[in-house]
């Protein structure tokens, strides 16, 4: 596999382990520790995959950030889409969704119930299943960050160009920036640093960062998610640390353009408008979502079915507010491994795979012991 | 309550903790002594003083054809391989046809077919069968369900207690074929090429290790959850643990590529056509050198070893540090997060 | 939060609709959001959409970095 394998070389990233544990002394000398936030989902799944916690320096610690669109999913969203699936319309969706609890329960379990739920892997697929059943509504479930949403929405593209009239999306879209300035203002958050995501990247460019190493003088390194990109990234991070500086670096320039994506984010504008957004764990966040434009109201499946999405209600006993926000390590949580597990989560952290609960348990469980 | 307590979910068929927690408290509560007790993938039972062995399985997948097999293939080897694993030489098969109204003739003769040549090639005799024809909905396509009998191979001692640390653990071949193949298959994934099931007997791997009979502690297909479900399973409770060493795993390129497209670990995706043994380390050598004759066993290796970490199953990774390989939890769902 | 893998473009049809190849493992994947696409061409798929073009020369002299620190980084370290 080009251009994957070769960012898993263990002959580089040997040396490299060696580097990182240097600039941690460097740092400590200093006396410093380092508390970096991955914030992107994709970078925790990585990280828990090739054990790259192990490697780090005593005084490295990574926090995992709000980026997973799953686990930030509130649960009256997925009340909502069960109300869907109950009333007899097709909920096509990612597969992640389908264990994510809501207030009463799940989409899984709903689909066990008879209702009709279809995982997809690309959003393409609805629309195909919208055109294999004129007779039935098709509904996606269109949750994402800036790198999904472009691709979802092009479903209102084709559905426009195409005339198919059976096809909606149950919008909870989420940008990452304002989830980035919400950590950063919380006072008692403590991060020194962002290892920046990948692919939102790609479509935001690396400029979105600026304000956050220019205000609040954090490094921000942008970083592939292969385990050369992070360690890189990382190494990055420490250097910036020790020298005192604070700036955004795009170390994914393979894929990562200065202007990001304008094609896609011209596709996001045409559709859609910003709007106050839920997050789980972050509650209500000014400007921090998209949801369709009123030209496009008949694509939008909550108005065009009148399933209005309430916060619903949260698990009671589980942090992942705090976990999501990197205060707490799902280790601190009292329910992690005994009543919360990925059979049967109690929070959504614990649902998503790339959720940090779920990621600590599939990985890092016993190896602590 | 939630629903997940009251009602039959499709995870508690998929392998991973649901599975198990649904046959421990269900089925093994009720029927778990006698040749049942341990859940033995085939129990051996006493006829008239001669040595049985004795299985069944039914086999459900969707789609009924896949790149590398069918659904009547796999119903022939998963049979096999169940009696081969537990030190057998199969024999007999039963054929239990489920089908369901408006399945077309041709899918029906191309699945027979396979049948048909699948039992040829193990050298097994159908001796008995039954049809039945259920309403549109009720089934999907059809389902199978075979039994089958079998001889015990003489010399074969198993079972996870006789694990010792520094056992050679080995895998027959690439890993996680059979369930990237029928997910890819499906509507809604749309992934052309890659992935082939490896759908195949492994009764003649078994028959080529029985000149070392004595030093194979164990033997197993990996089928639903993978080799971390089976290997998990080996250790759960015992005073040893598994290492795997990730950087030997072999995998096929098209399921691998598969498998990143789609975020899923193949540590977790069925084999069909494997087999995982655990070994003193005096017979690995020799078990790898006879099946490296065999068509089946060309890619077989040593993929790591038994320790002394009491019941976890860890992975050394490309880049030299270790994680947790954990039960998987149900479902094989693609993600795209 | 994004999952994607890079693909060489194998063909574009002429519906703009492309096919993408990793290892054998072959995709439809939607070109649309990215610019001049061209078969041969390696992008980044994320859910069947081509999100971005990877550079393929960047990913070469990225890679050569990481050889290169690495090999200075071996001799210097302590
Ligand atoms: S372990 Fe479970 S309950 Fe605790 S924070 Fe994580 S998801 Fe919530």
């Amino acid at each position: 596999m080009k251009y994957v394998d070769s960012f898993r070389d263990p002959a580089i990233a040997a040396p490299l382990c060696d580097r990182l544990k240097t600039r941690g002394a460097a740092l400590a000398a200093r006396g410093g520790r380092a508390r970096i936030m991955e914030v992107c989902g994709s970078h925790t799944m990585a990280v828990g995959r090739h054990g790259i916690r192990q490697l780090l320096p005593e005084n490295v610690t990574l926090i995992s950030g709000p980026g997973c669109p799953v686990c930030v999913t509130a649960p009256g969203y997925i009340d909502a889409a069960i109300a869907l699936a109950r009333r007899g319309v097709t909920i096509a969706t990612f597969g992640d969704m389908l264990h994510v609890p809501g207030s009463e329960g799940t989409l899984g379990e709903c689909r066990s119930g008879g209702a009709s739920v279809e995982v997809c892997y690309s959003p393409r697929s609805a629309r195909d299943l919208a055109l294999a059943r004129p007779d039935r509504e098709v509904v996606f479930l269109a949750i994402g960050f800036e790198t999904t949403i472009a691709p979802v929405v092009s479903l209102v593209d084709l559905a426009l160009r195409e005339h198919i009239g059976n096809l909606s999306l149950l919008t909870a879209f989420k940008l990452v920036p304002p989830a980035l300035r919400a950590v950063l203002d919380d006072p008692e958050i403590q991060v020194d640093a962002f290892l920046c995501p990948a692919h939102v990247s790609a479509i935001i460019g690396p400029r979105t960062y600026e304000p956050f190493a220019r205000d609040f003088r954090k490094p921000c390194v942008i970083a592939g998610f292969e385990p050369l990109d992070i360690l890189f990234g990382l190494c990055a991070i420490l250097d910036q640390m020790v020298e005192g500086r604070a700036s955004v670096e795009n170390l994914y320039e393979r894929v990562v353009h200065e202007d990001g994506n304008p094609i896609a984010r011209a596709l996001m504008d045409r559709y859609l408008r910003p709007v106050a957004a839920r997050w789980r764990g972050l509650g209500q966040l000014p400007d921090s979502g998209l949801m369709l434009r009123d030209e496009f109201v008949r694509y939008d499946a909550e108005k065009r079915f009148d399933v209005p999405v309430g916060p619903g209600r949260e698990s009671p006993g589980c942090l992942c507010g705090e976990v999501i926000k990197g205060k707490r390590s799902p280790l601190e949580c009292p329910l992690f491994a005994q009543r919360c597990t990925p059979t049967d989560p109690v929070g959504p952290c614990m649902v998503s795979s790339e959720g940090t609960c779920s990621a600590y348990y599939k990985y890092e469980r016993r190896m602590r012991a | 309550m939630r629903q997940r307590e009251t009602s039959i979910q499709l995870a508690h068929g998929g392998g991973g903790v649901m599975s198990r927690n649904l046959i421990r408290d269900e089925i093994v509560s009720r029927f778990g002594r006698g040749p049942l007790e341990g859940l033995p993938d085939a129990a051996r039972i006493s006829i008239a003083g001669r040595e049985l062995l004795f299985t069944t399985d039914s086999y459900v997948v969707t789609p009924l054809e896949f790149p590398g097999g069918n659904i009547g293939s796999l119903a022939v080897h998963g049979t096999v391989n169940d009696l081969a694993v537990s030190g057998g030489r199969p024999r007999w098969l039963s054929l239990g046809l489920i089908l369901e109204e408006g399945l077309p003739f041709e899918v029906l003769r191309r699945v027979l077919d396979a049948i048909v040549a699948a039992a040829t090639a193990c050298d097994v005799r159908v001796a008995t069968g039954d049809t039945k024809v259920v309403a549109r909905g009720q089934c999907d396509g059809m389902f199978i369900n075979t039994s089958g009998i079998g001889d015990p191979i003489p010399g074969f001692r198993l079972g996870p207690e006789r694990l010792r640390p520094g056992d050679w653990v080995l895998a027959s071949g690439t890993l996680g074929d059979h369930g990237m193949a029928v997910l890819a298959a499906r509507a809604g994934i749309g992934i052309m090429g890659g992935p082939v099931s490896d759908s195949a007997p492994v009764h003649r791997l078994v028959e080529a290790a029985a000149a070392f009979a004595g030093g194979v502690r164990f033997m197993r297909d990996p089928t639903r959850g993978g080799i971390a479900s089976v290997l998990n399973e080996a250790v759960e409770g015992q005073a040893v643990g598994i290492l795997l060493r990730e950087a030997v795993l072999p995998f096929a390129p098209g399921t691998r590529s598969a498998a990143e497209m789609l975020g899923l670990d193949l540590l977790n995706v069925a084999c069909e056509g494997r087999l995982l043994m655990i070994c003193e380390p005096g017979v690995g050598e020799g078990i790898l050198e006879t099946w490296h004759r065999l068509p089946e066993g060309q890619r077989a290796c040593r993929i790591g070893e038994v320790d002394d970490r009491g019941g976890a199953v860890i992975l050394e990774t490309v880049m030299g540090s270790r994680r947790l390989v954990d039960v998987p939890q149900g479902e094989v769902l693609p993600r795209i997060c | 939060m994004c999952l994607a893998v890079p693909m060489r473009i194998q063909e574009i049809r002429p519906d703009g609709m492309g096919i993408g190849e990793l290892a054998g493992t072959r995709h439809e994947v939607d070109l649309s959001l990215v610019k001049a696409p061209g078969v041969g061409d390696y992008v980044i798929v994320h859910a069947g959409y081509a999100i971005e073009k990877l550079d393929e020369n960047e990913a070469g002299e990225r890679l050569a970095l990481f050889k290169e620190l690495a090999d200075s980084w071996q001799v210097h370290s302590p």
